[in-house]
C-alpha cells in the first residue's frame, strides 16, 4: 500500500489525494479490478451502473466511517467478524431504502443489492484503509474509491447500453433502425467491453510510460 | 530460542472480545431496525402502487381494485389485507365508477429461463378469456427474453386468450399452451416468439396453471362480485 503512512500536517491536500485515490490512480474496476461480479452483472444499462455504484458507494463510505471510529475499540481477533456485520448492517439499509426509492431499480438489481456484502472492495477498504486512518480519511477515501467503482461501472454500463440497446440512460441514439448487438447486453458483452476498456488504458499507461521514459533520458542527456 | 526472548503475544481477554462483538451488534441491530422502520411505508407505498398498476395495466377500465382470494377447498372470500393464508391464489376484482365489475386480475408464475416470470393477467367473465398481459417481475435475457413485455405479435396472443371451464367447472376445456412460432391454430394457444420460447413457454404455463386453479373457484361465485361489496 501506497498509502499507509498516518495523516501529516497538510491535511487538506492529504484529504484530496486520499479522495482522489479511488477515482483514478487506484480505480478499483480498471485498476485494482475488484468487485468484478457486480461489475459484469449489473452493468447492461447505464443507470443500473450507477444505482448500483452509488448502493456501494454509501456501504463503503458508512461502514469505512464506523470502522475507522471503532479502530481502536476492535480487538484484531474479531476484526473481520465486526467488519462483517458492520458492512452487513449498512448493506441492510441501502436494501430497504432502494425499496423505499423505487422498485423497478430493485428489481433491476436484484441479489447484487445484497450481494454489497460481499464485494471485497468493501471488506479490503475496511480493513487496508479505514482500520488504520482516522474518521475523516477513512471516510474521503471510501467515497472516492466508491465514485470511482461507479464511474467504471457507468463508463461499461454506457458502453453496453448504447451498443446492446441503442440508447444512453434510455434515451434512443440511432432511431428504430438501429439493430442492437444483443450480445453486449449478455454476459459475454461484459467481459468485451470490460477487456475493450483495460486495453485503451494499458495503451494509455504504455504510451505515458515511453514518454516520461524519453523525458527522462533527454534530461539526462543534456546534463 | 527461549520463551523469554520473544515478546509476550499481546492476548485480549475473552470479556473484551464478547463485550465488543456484543456493543457492535447492538449498534448495528439499532441502525437496521431503525433504517426498516423508516422505509417500510414508503417501500409499502411504492408496492401497492405497482400492484395497482399491473392491475390497471390488464383491466384498463377499473377505477377501483378489491382484493380477493381463491379458497384451496373452493370459494371465494374478500381478503382482510395483511398476510395472505397458505394455499390461496389471490386476485382482483376492477370495478368502474358505478360499482360494477369491469374485470379480474390475476398473477400467473413459472420458471422461465433465468428465474420466475411474474405475470399478471386479466379474465373477462363474459368472454371467458384472457385479455391482457403485463409483467410482474422477470430476470430474463434482456434482448431475447424480455421481449414478453414489448413484441407487438406475442401480446396479440392476449387480447382474447380461451380458457373456457368445462361444463361441470372443473378445469379448462383447452389447456393453455406456448406453440413453437408460427403453428399457432386455436384461440388458447399462444404463438411463442422466435428465440424467446423458453419465455414464452413459462407465461403459458404459468397463466394455464393459475387458470386451472382459479377459474374453477371463481367462475361458480361470479355473481357475487358482479356489484362491488
Amino acid at each position: 500500500m501506497s498509502t499507509n503512512t498516518p495523516v501529516s500536517t497538510a491535511t487538506a491536500p492529504r484529504n484530496m489525494q486520499e479522495f482522489m485515490e479511488g477515482i483514478w490512480e487506484r480505480n478499483p474496476v480498471f485498476v485494482m479490478v475488484l468487485g468484478m461480479c457486480p461489475t459484469m452483472a449489473v452493468t447492461v444499462s447505464a443507470i443500473n451502473s450507477i444505482s448500483m455504484g452509488l448502493a456501494t458507494t454509501f456501504v463503503l463510505a458508512a461502514s469505512c466511517w464506523l470502522v475507522s471510529l471503532l479502530r481502536h475499540v476492535i480487538p484484531k481477533e474479531v476484526r473481520i467478524a465486526t467488519y462483517i456485520v458492520i458492512i452487513a448492517t449498512f448493506v441492510t439499509v441501502v436494501d430497504y431504502a432502494i425499496q423505499a426509492i423505487s422498485l423497478e431499480m430493485y428489481e433491476a438489481l436484484g441479489a447484487y443489492i445484497q450481494l454489497i456484502v460481499a464485494n471485497c472492495l468493501v471488506l479490503g477498504r475496511a480493513e487496508a484503509h479505514a482500520a488504520k486512518f482516522p474518521p475523516v480519511a477513512a471516510t474521503l477515501n471510501a467515497t472516492g474509491m466508491g465514485l470511482g467503482f461507479t464511474l467504471g461501472l457507468t463508463m461499461i454500463g454506457g458502453v453496453r447500453e448504447i451498443l446492446g440497446n441503442g440508447t444512453l440512460l434510455g434515451i434512443s441514439l440511432f432511431g428504430a433502425d438501429f439493430q442492437p448487438w444483443v450480445v453486449m447486453v449478455l454476459p459475454p458483452g461484459g467481459f468485451f467491453v470490460m477487456g475493450g476498456w483495460l486495453l485503451l488504458f494499458a495503451i494509455y499507461r504504455e504510451r505515458k510510460d515511453r514518454g516520461n521514459a524519453a523525458r527522462t533520458a533527454e534530461a539526462s542527456h543534456g546534463a | 530460542m527461549s520463551a523469554e526472548t520473544l515478546a509476550a503475544p499481546q492476548v485480549t481477554p475473552t470479556a473484551v472480545l464478547l463485550r465488543v462483538l456484543g456493543i457492535v451488534s447492538a449498534i448495528c441491530g439499532l441502525i437496521i431496525v431503525g433504517s426498516y422502520e423508516i422505509t417500510l411505508p414508503a417501500a409499502n407505498a411504492n408496492r401497492r402502487i405497482a400492484l395497482e398498476r399491473a392491475v390497471l395495466k390488464v383491466v384498463p377500465t377499473a377505477k377501483t381494485i378489491a382484493e380477493y382470494y381463491a379458497l384451496p377447498a373452493g370459494g371465494i372470500e374478500q381478503a382482510k389485507g395483511g398476510e395472505a393464508p397458505a394455499g390461496v391464489a389471490k386476485f382482483y376484482a376492477g370495478y368502474d365508477d358505478a360499482g360494477k365489475l369491469t374485470g379480474i386480475a390475476a398473477e400467473a408464475g413459472a420458471k422461465g429461463y433465468a428465474d420466475l416470470v411474474r405475470v399478471m393477467f386479466g379474465y373477462d367473465p363474459v368472454c371467458q378469456c384472457v385479455t391482457g398481459i403485463s409483467v410482474v417481475s422477470m430476470r430474463e435475457t434482456p434482448g431475447i427474453g424480455d421481449k414478453i413485455l414489448i413484441d407487438k405479435d406475442f401480446l396479440a396472443n392476449f387480447k382474447e386468450l380461451d380458457v373456457k371451464l368445462k361444463e361441470d367447472m372443473s378445469a379448462l376445456v383447452n389447456e393453455v399452451k406456448a406453440v413453437k412460432h408460427g403453428t399457432k391454430t386455436n384461440p388458447w394457444q399462444i404463438d411463442a416468439i422466435a428465440g424467446a420460447t423458453v419465455t414464452s413457454r413459462a407465461v403459458g404455463k404459468g397463466i394455464n396453471d393459475a387458470a386451472q386453479f382459479l377459474l374453477p373457484k371463481l367462475v361458480p361465485n361470479i355473481e357475487k362480485l358482479k356489484v362491488k361489496s
